[in-house]
């Protein structure tokens, strides 16, 4: 459709240097604030510092495993993709929400928005929830996502991706992200992910393949560590910066 | 030795088939004689309406306690939750069914939108602030953008706009920064 057209998305990606035609997304011009956020360090107690609490019954039986929520089998490469959801300091997430989206094997997504020329799977709707375990651990049985392309310039293909949203103990740790499979050629190439200036940063998206997770000749398993970023509330304030301070 | 943080990804276009749940609005329980209605728009910096949008609100109890009733999607609608998720419709409207904040007068809000690299953190007062240091900082222009507008007709409604780029005429909404990755 017209609004989500080339011209548009063009607009949302620049060039970045390093990697030759691959540009960087920076997302739709007129969304972006112009200011720098605020910066607010918060007091012991502060409502950012805590967060909701989830619990056995916002998840259901199959909520974590994608390829059992239709009456058939789904189409693609069954996968298991776990990991555990940490602290900046290392410590588990414990009992928090994990929720994922993803498209079918052929790279389409159950969306209305989604029109393009690709299969709708009626077994996969591409989406699962779960909570972390006692060690942080998610875990989540799905297929391989397929690639699709995306306009914003003539090779732009998104590589094999998973959507993941997350949460910590503070408000502060929110995480929306996306996860990314290893040795995909379409990495390099990819704007999304070439948002993130550091190469570090990139490779963290990256999951690893771990055979220790397959299931015996049902899936093959990638591990995928989360850690969350933000104030928590045992996190102390530097010295340096004034309590709440705004400018 | 901190460790490294997953970075952020946009949210995409498909997050509503995943994210949103029924009853996802109402952090009031069903019913409650004190619910207030907080709404507004999302727009962008020429004023267009940001249909694509997801906001999250967390807040305190009306004892000023930090909410406690398990706040996911199958929440049974009967308990104060302090966590709403509410996604913008066609026109960039959204709205929620609330208890006013004890202690704090301001509900968290993280707000998500396809377009958006990163999530953007802000705060709603709904209450008299105060001597609220982060307002107490800001210039008034931009002090009046995290204030949600009360109307004395209309005592149960409050409305808060989220702008989310400003021009000449119009105050950019503040955004937080809570010393994580901005
Ligand atoms: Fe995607």
């Amino acid at each position: 459709m017209a609004a989500n057209g080339p011209a548009r998305e063009r607009r949302e990606t620049r060039r970045v240097d390093g990697f030759g035609e691959a540009p960087a997304y920076v997302g739709v011009v007129e969304r972006r604030p112009r200011q720098p956020p605020v910066p607010v360090v918060l007091a012991p107690g502060a409502v950012e510092l805590a967060g909701p609490l989830f619990g056995t019954r916002d998840v259901g039986p199959f909520d974590a495993d994608l390829t059992r929520q239709h009456p058939g089998e789904p189409l693609g490469e069954r996968i298991t993709v776990s990991g555990r959801v940490l602290d900046g300091r290392g410590r588990p997430v414990r009992g928090q929400l994990v929720e994922l989206w993803q498209a079918n094997a052929a790279g389409r997504y159950a969306h209305r928005l989604d029109d393009r020329r690709a299969p709708l799977d009626p077994n996969f709707t591409g989406t699962g929830r779960c909570l972390t375990d006692d060690s942080g651990r998610y875990r989540f049985t799905t297929i391989r996502p397929g690639a699709y392309p995306w306009a914003s310039h003539p090779h732009a293909w998104r590589p094999a991706h998973l959507h993941f949203s997350l949460f910590g103990t503070a408000f502060t740790q929110r995480l929306v992200t996306q996860m990314y499979f290893p040795n995909d050629p379409l990495l390099p190439y990819d704007a999304i992910r070439n948002a993130l200036p550091d190469p570090d940063a990139r490779r963290r998206l990256v999951a690893v393949y771990d055979p220790d997770l397959n299931e015996p000749e049902l899936s093959l398993g990638y591990h995928w560590d989360i850690v969350l970023d933000g104030p928590a509330a045992t996190w102390t304030a530097p010295a340096s910066v004034p309590a709440q301070g705004g400018r | 030795m901190p460790l490294a943080p997953t970075p952020s990804q946009t949210i995409g276009p498909y997050f509503a088939m995943a994210l949103p749940f029924p009853g996802g609005a109402d952090l009031a329980p069903a019913g409650h004689p004190d619910a207030v209605t907080l709404h507004g728009y999302v727009l962008d910096g020429p004023g267009a309406p940001v249909p694509d949008a997801l906001l999250e609100f967390w807040q305190a109890a009306p004892d000023g306690s930090p909410a406690g009733a398990a706040a996911g999607p199958r929440r049974d609608g009967d308990a104060f939750t302090g966590f709403a998720r509410v996604s913008t419709g066609e026109d960039g409207h959204y709205a929620l069914r609330t208890l006013l904040p004890g202690g704090a007068p301001y509900l968290a809000l993280c707000l998500f939108a396809r377009g958006l690299p990163h999530h953007l953190f802000t705060r709603v007062y709904v209450r008299p602030p105060g001597d609220d240091p982060l307002l107490a900082a800001l210039p008034a222009e931009r002090r009046a953008t995290l204030l949600a507008a009360h109307d004395a007709a209309r005592p149960r409604s409050y409305r808060f706009d989220v702008r989310l780029q400003g021009d000449e005429h119009h105050a950019e909404t503040v955004f937080l920064h809570f010393g994580g990755a901005p």
